[in-house]
Parts: C-alpha cells; structure tokens; sequence
C-alpha cells in the first residue's frame, strides 16, 4: 500500500510538473505494441491460474481480474 | 522501381505500426476473439477438467460485450476427503457476462458471474473505469465488486448459510521505457458471513490418539494485496516479465509469489513461453495441525490452505499461429498447448492417512506434500 501510495505522489508530482512531457512517443511504441508484451495474452488461461491458485492458496487480489468463488477441497 | 515500391511499402508499414503502437496504452475496446479451452489440473489426489469458452464481440464503435461458459468436472480424494470422509465427484458450472463502453480515453466495464454447483452458489458483480492521460502512458484503473455466496451442505438439505465478500482495487500501468512497461495494483477484499468450510474438520489429542471435531472460522475476514509487474522488451524479439506480490489480511496470513517468466517467438508461427513461480505463506493465527483438546481455541482451522507452506511452479507453453487463408471471417487464429508442475511442501501439516497406516504416534506423522500438473489446452481466433 505504502509503496503504490508513493508511486502515485510521484506520478503525479512528475504529471503536474512543467517540464515533464511524455517520454516515450507514439511511433516509438512498436516493440510495446507487440503481443509478446501483453500483460493479458490469454485471458481465458490466465483467468483458469488464477482460479487454480485462488483454490489453493490464501492470498488472493491483486491479481488483474475478478474472481468467483468455489468450495473446493 | 522495384527498390521504390519497396520504399513506399516499408513507409507504409512503419506508419501502420507506429499508428498501433499508438493505441498501446490508449483507450481501447478489447479485440473481437474467440476461445475454446480445455483445462485439467491432476494431484494430490484431486482431479478436475472441463471446458472454458470465451466470446467477445464489439457492438459498434464504443460497446463490446463478451460471455464466458466455464466447468469444472471435479473427482475429489483428497488428504482432506480421505482423512475423515469418502471421495466425490461433483460439477461446478460458470457462467460470466460482461461489457465496455469506450468514451474518448475512459473505458467502463461492468460483469456478472454465476456459479452454481450442488452445495455452493456464487454470485459476483463488478464495475471497473480505466482512464488514459499522459500521453497516453499511463492508464489509472478503479473496480468494486461485491460477491454472494450461499454455502449448502449435501449431507444436510436443512444446512443454509450466507457469505457476503466486496473488492476495492486500484491499478496504474505505466510504459517506462519503449522496451519497459509496468504495472502496480493494490486491492483490499472483505469477506462477511459463513467463511468456514462445512465439511472439513480439525483434529485434537484424545486418548493417546486424536478425534476429530468441526472447524470454526471467525465471521470476518479483511485482506490486503499489492503486486508489480513489469515486462521488458529484449534486444531482440524476446520478452522477459518479473511479478511480485505481497499479501497480509486479517487471520494474520501474509504470503508472497515471485514470478519470473520469458516469452520467444521464432519462424513466424511459434511463441514459446517459460515461466518459474514462487509461492510462500504463513498460517492463520488459529490454524493448528493437531490441537491439545477439543474446543481449545475460540476458533479453530486445520485447513492445509490456511497452513505455513511453500509451492513452486515450473510452466511452459507453447503457441502456433494457424494459417487462415481460407476462412474469410477470421483475421487470424492459435493453438496453444500450456503445462505447469507445482509441488507444494506443507511445514506444519501432517498426513495422518500415512500416519494411520504407519502407526504413527499423534503428531509424529511424515509432513504432507504433493505435486500436481495442470494443463491448457486452447484454440483462439480474431475476427
């Protein structure tokens, strides 16, 4: 908490400053376009991890998507 | 004039692809796909498969609506099942509708999930908005969600209870670098009402041996995630991603995963995918292997989920790209193939069902462990 609290101080320190422009331009984003970098390639497997370790495991959240509920044992 | 077609072409594609970078990080409605999966997981005496499919399709400009039908087929003997009852089978069916409605760079999504099998009802409602601002490098995502739960018991019809769980969560992506993006989330869940489990048990010292009795969880559960993760861009076509979370809630359990994975796409068609991740946690402030008497604490788990253990996970995957020249209505399709060995290393709690058939004294029983492997197989299309 503490540090995604400080994160956003500083992102926001660094938006409301003058001299701060975005650094990386839109016709330098072609190796962030690509598939391979996305966070969520294959919803539908990710989403089945999730739920594999929900089940057993304590910790939950956090992990970039909603969840259900199960009784499993 | 060859050499200026040429020219003009690779201009034309660097334009294009400049132009979808752009949308990298900008307010988009997530692709029209398909997928149909078929996922089992295979340990610790516990089997479950079935299928998962997902549609998305977009309704103009700014809706997109997707559907998700998922099932578990589950054939249970378990530690648990086999220490104090008999193995199982049961089916749990969900199903998720969801939609985004896209304005300028603000996306808000809303989905409902039902999930019904023979002695547990689940129902879950979330409602996500997502903001783009500084240039475009930084999306500010805000969700709540609220779960209902109905726990039965099939050894008991009269057997009723209630379970209420709400989500706060926040999340910022950032691309850092033109080879770096980051994200950090934080969400708090609560969870209110009957959280115990109906049919497990705890077990205390009776006789020179052990009896068992009902677990008791407090009504009240309130837990704490943060987690970053970052993907990096190699030198050459190649991705790296690193995960951390950590977690703490009110049972006094805090866990930490660490996740460090490697993604190599060669001959056009493949992408293959490594993966290692670490899980560890601490138990419930009333979690106890074998208690001294019956009753001994206000409340009482034995629950191996709510125990002092670590897992670690070794994945890989594997994904080709199908060659749609023929089928007009879809741009592009996948076949993927993922496998996972966890192993789990329990540090306090024991297998009395080896106990049992070594005549092991209460307590002196060989520690637990079990592996499990956990595949997924799937196809997708974009159309």
């Amino acid at each position: 908490m503490r540090i995604l609290l400080l994160f956003t101080i500083l992102l926001c320190s660094a938006c409301s400053s003058y001299s701060l422009k975005p650094w990386v331009k839109p016709y330098q984003r072609q190796n962030i376009a690509d598939p391979i970098m996305s966070f969520s390639r294959d919803p539908v497997s990710a989403t089945y991890m999730h739920h594999v370790y929900q089940a057993r495991e304590a910790a939950r959240g956090a992990e970039g998507g909603g969840g259900g509920g199960c009784g499993c044992n | 004039m060859a050499a200026v077609v040429t020219k003009r072409f690779a201009l034309v594609l660097g334009i294009l692809s400049a132009l979808l970078a752009g949308s990298v990080l900008s307010a988009v409605l997530p692709e029209d796909r398909a997928d149909v999966m078929y996922h089992r997981y295979d340990g610790g005496g516990v089997e479950v498969d079935g299928p998962s499919i997902l549609l998305r399709k977009s309704i103009g400009e700014s809706f997109s609506l997707s559907a998700n039908y998922y099932v578990d087929s589950i054939s249970s003997a378990s530690i648990d099942v086999m220490a104090t009852a008999s193995p199982y089978t049961e089916e749990r069916t969900e199903k998720t509708l969801a939609a985004d409605y896209l304005h300028d760079k603000t996306i808000i999504s809303a989905s409902v999930t039902n999930s019904t099998e023979n002695d547990f009802d689940a129902r879950f409602f979330s409602f996500d908005i997502s903001q783009d601002f500084f240039g475009d490098l930084t999306t500010l995502s805000m969700g709540y969600s609220k779960g209902e739960d109905t726990v039965g018991n099939s050894e008991d019809a009269s057997f009723e209870e209630e379970a209420d769980r709400q989500h706060y969560r926040l999340s910022i992506s950032q691309i850092l670098t033109k080879n770096m993006i980051a994200n950090i989330a934080w969400e708090t869940i609560t969870d209110e009402g009957y959280l115990n489990n109906p049919y497990r048990s705890v077990r205390y010292r009776d006789s020179g041996s052990y009896t068992y009795e009902p677990e008791l969880y407090p009504g009240t559960r309130t837990s704490n995630a943060t987690a970053i993760k970052m993907r990096y861009y190699l030198p050459y076509r190649a991705a790296v991603h690193v995960e951390f979370r950590k977690f703490s809630d009110s049972w006094d359990v805090s866990a930490q995963n660490f996740e460090l994975g490697y993604t190599h796409p060669f001959k056009d068609r493949w992408i293959i995918d490594v993966k290692y991740r670490r899980y560890k946690q601490t138990e419930a402030e009333f979690y106890s292997d074998l208690f001294e008497r019956s009753e001994e604490t206000r409340f009482r788990a034995r629950d191996k989920e709510l125990s002092d253990y670590t897992s670690d996970t070794f994945g890989v995957g594997v994904s080709y790209a199908l060659d749609m020249g023929k089928v007009s209505f879809v741009d592009r399709g996948t076949v993927n193939l993922q496998i996972d060995r966890m192993s789990f290393d329990y540090k306090n709690f024991r297998d009395v069902v080896k106990g049992e058939k070594g005549g092991y004294a209460a307590g002196e029983e060989p520690l637990y462990g079990f592996s499990a492997t956990v595949t997924r197989l799937f196809v997708s299309f974009w159309f």
